[in-house]
């Protein structure tokens, strides 16, 4: 065995990057596609790129072994979400059997997690959109989220497709926020039990009188129809051990305080010893002998009722 | 009424994130311009109330605008990778634990007395270095024709390798409770190719060298049938072939057992995936029969017929059934 450790101090601070945290920074998103997409898929995807830029890494050569819902077709996926660091990812593939086919996944310590695979329809590009161009989204700023439809709570599979789409667009986890960089919207609204309208939107701020603005919506696109097909959800003990949190403070230890003459002191509470209740072992020696006596005595009845019972024979 | 639909909502400041499970398409509208304006004025009305909360949050001002303290999300998202595992305590540490030492932070800068300056405690030009001292005394203990020198150097050598197998075999230790530090790899230096390594050879098993015998004795055109046995030698353990394949093409025998076999794995399956192959009428009469014949059967035993049966089963077994047929009196 050998200990191999990073030659330059670049290489180290990457590796540090990668490595497991408590608290963790945005998640990646990876973008690729099969051996065949559509000129719709194709845009789909360059779209995704656009509005993830800065945390999205998009792959532009075929894949032909990739097929994520398939047991076999995954190792290649896990093995880009290793390289490139990305725990998202976003597949595109285009078939007879399912067109314009995009898979929307997650991966947790590089192994895949959940699965959503949905259909495209109505798709408008980013650029099919009139507006006025002052109001177009900043790359990175924080979006608001606006799900609309009570399929999202009846329905699986929207339900999960929900926490996908909110993982895949929310960002990174922020604490501090400027309400002046507020300006997108990803509007997402359950028109059947499996298809979801999803719309990109720019915020508009407008005067009220109040220190609440009035907020209107423009559409920038790019606007879909997104049809649930196939959706895998994560095992249960997978779930439970991805959604552990880190702890938060040490657990606030009671009954001790700090003394200035005595150190360290100690509470202890002893609650009442209750004689009354308490369970005698039978080994206690006047139990047995008595005990003993009483068999004695008993042991010549007994006997006699035996036999009364064998008698009738 | 408005305060009455804000109550349904439910909002996830943290992801800025707002939910109507409200609201329900009866009849989706016709035209896309439709679906989009009803979509965008419910979506309007969500963002409204995200802004509602959210700049009603205390705000701290900034050149760049006002700045507010987001909660943390409420929505719980899968984590990216584990949670960082501890590290477990080194040899030394566990040692240390044990017998409670301490550790106590070195000066920087330490007095030599050499020199009579004051020099680094670690590093180069340190204080106290071995390696400064120019002149060793000799003492009576001392082998001739040995270096001093060269010996001093050994040791320290030596002493550097055994720090350097304990760390190796800490890193091991964390390795396998996955703690390694996170710029740390443990890699195998080389695969031992078969020759290249000096060390002795594994000394072969009897069943190894058992089994090298049988390998070379068969390993003849004829499989070793015509050879000589060498005195001692066990006959091979595995004679004969491995596998058996029937043959395909049908006839008498051994064609019809190749039929025969796929036929019953073909019923078994059928069997138990498809139950419109059972015939209904067929299995309805023979459950009757069945049936029928059961009833008659506890008939027979039942309804003491003893005039018939008895007087036929006497002479078979007259003294045998002596014994059960005083039983069968005593219940009468």
């Amino acid at each position: 065995m050998q200990i191999k450790t990073p030659k330059t101090h670049r290489g180290k601070r990457e590796l540090e990057k990668r490595a497991p945290k408590l608290v963790e920074n945005g998640k990646k998103t990876l973008i690729l596609h099969g051996t065949k997409t559509s000129a719709v898929l194709n845009t789909v995807l360059t779209e995704i790129y656009h509005l993830k830029r800065g945390s999205a890494i998009k792959y532009s050569k075929k894949n032909d072994n990739i097929r994520p819902f398939e047991s076999g077709g995954e190792t290649s996926l896990e093995f880009f979400s290793l390289k490139t660091d990305c725990s998202l990812f976003v597949f595109g593939s285009h078939s007879k059997k399912r067109p314009n086919n995009l898979v929307l996944g997650r991966t947790y310590d590089n192994h895949i997690y959940d699965l959503v695979e949905v259909g495209v329809d109505n798709f408008r590009s980013m650029e099919s959109f009139v507006y006025d161009k002052k109001l177009t989204p900043k790359i990175g700023t924080k979006p608001f989220f606006a799900f609309i439809g009570d399929n999202f709570e009846s329905s699986e599979e929207l339900k999960h497709l929900k926490e996908v789409l909110l993982d895949l667009f929310r960002g990174e986890v922020v604490e501090n926020l400027n309400l002046a960089g507020v300006d997108r919207v990803f509007m997402c609204t359950a028109l059947s039990s499996t298809t979801v309208f999803m719309s990109h939107c720019a915020l508009r701020l407008k005067r009220s009188g109040t220190s609440v603005p009035r907020m209107e919506l423009v559409e920038v696109g790019p606007s879909m129809d997104l049809v649930v097909r196939r959706h895998r959800l994560p095992n249960e003990s997978l779930k439970k051990e991805a959604m552990k949190a880190a702890p938060d403070q040490p657990k606030k230890i009671k009954n001790v305080t700090s003394d200035v003459v005595q150190g360290k002191v100690g509470t202890i509470y002893i609650p009442d010893q209750q004689v009354g209740g308490m369970p005698l072992s039978n080994k206690v020696r006047g139990l047995k002998r008595e005990r003993r006596v009483a068999k004695k005595n008993n042991s010549g009845g007994e006997d006699q009722s035996k036999k009364r019972k064998a008698n009738p024979e | 009424m408005a305060e009455e639909r804000s109550r349904s909502y439910q909002i996830d400041l943290g992801n800025l994130m707002a939910y109507d499970p409200s609201h329900h398409f009866d009849s989706i509208p016709s035209s896309r311009e439709e679906l989009i304006m009803v979509c965008l004025q419910k979506g309007t009305e969500l963002v409204q109330e995200i802004a509602n909360a959210l700049f009603s949050l205390p705000s701290t001002e900034d050149p760049d605008g006002p700045i507010i303290k987001l909660p943390p999300p409420t929505t719980k998202l899968p984590r990216e990778k584990h949670l960082p595992k501890p590290k477990p305590l080194t040899k030394w540490e566990l040692f240390a634990q044990m017998k409670g030492i301490k550790k106590h932070k070195k000066n920087k800068r330490v007095w030599d007395e050499q020199t009579g300056t004051w020099k680094r405690t670690h590093g180069y030009d340190r204080a106290n270095d071995d390696k400064d001292i120019p002149i060793i005394e000799a003492k009576p203990t001392d082998e001739p024709g040995e270096d001093p020198f060269a010996k001093r150097k050994a040791e320290k050598k030596q002493r550097v390798d055994k720090q350097e197998k304990n760390r190796l075999e800490n890193l091991k230790k964390a390795a396998k409770v996955g703690a390694l530090p996170s710029h740390i790899q443990l890699a195998a230096t080389a695969l031992p190719v078969t020759g290249t390594q000096k060390e002795a050879p594994k000394k072969a098993s009897k069943e190894d060298l058992e089994n090298v015998a049988g390998f070379a004795a068969t390993a003849t055109a004829s499989g070793g049938k015509f050879d000589k046995k060498l005195p001692g030698e066990k006959p091979p353990k595995h004679t004969g072939k491995y596998r058996k394949f029937l043959p395909v093409v049908e006839g008498k025998g051994m064609g019809a057992q190749e039929k025969q076999q796929t036929e019953k794995i073909l019923n078994q399956l059928l069997a138990k995936s498809s139950h419109e192959i059972l015939d209904v009428n067929k299995a309805v009469t023979m459950f009757n029969v069945k049936k029928e014949k059961q009833r008659k059967k506890e008939k027979e035993t039942s309804s003491s017929t003893p005039s018939k049966l008895k007087t036929k089963k006497k002479p078979l077994k007259s003294s045998s059934k002596k014994p059960v047929k005083k039983s069968s009196k005593t219940k009468h």
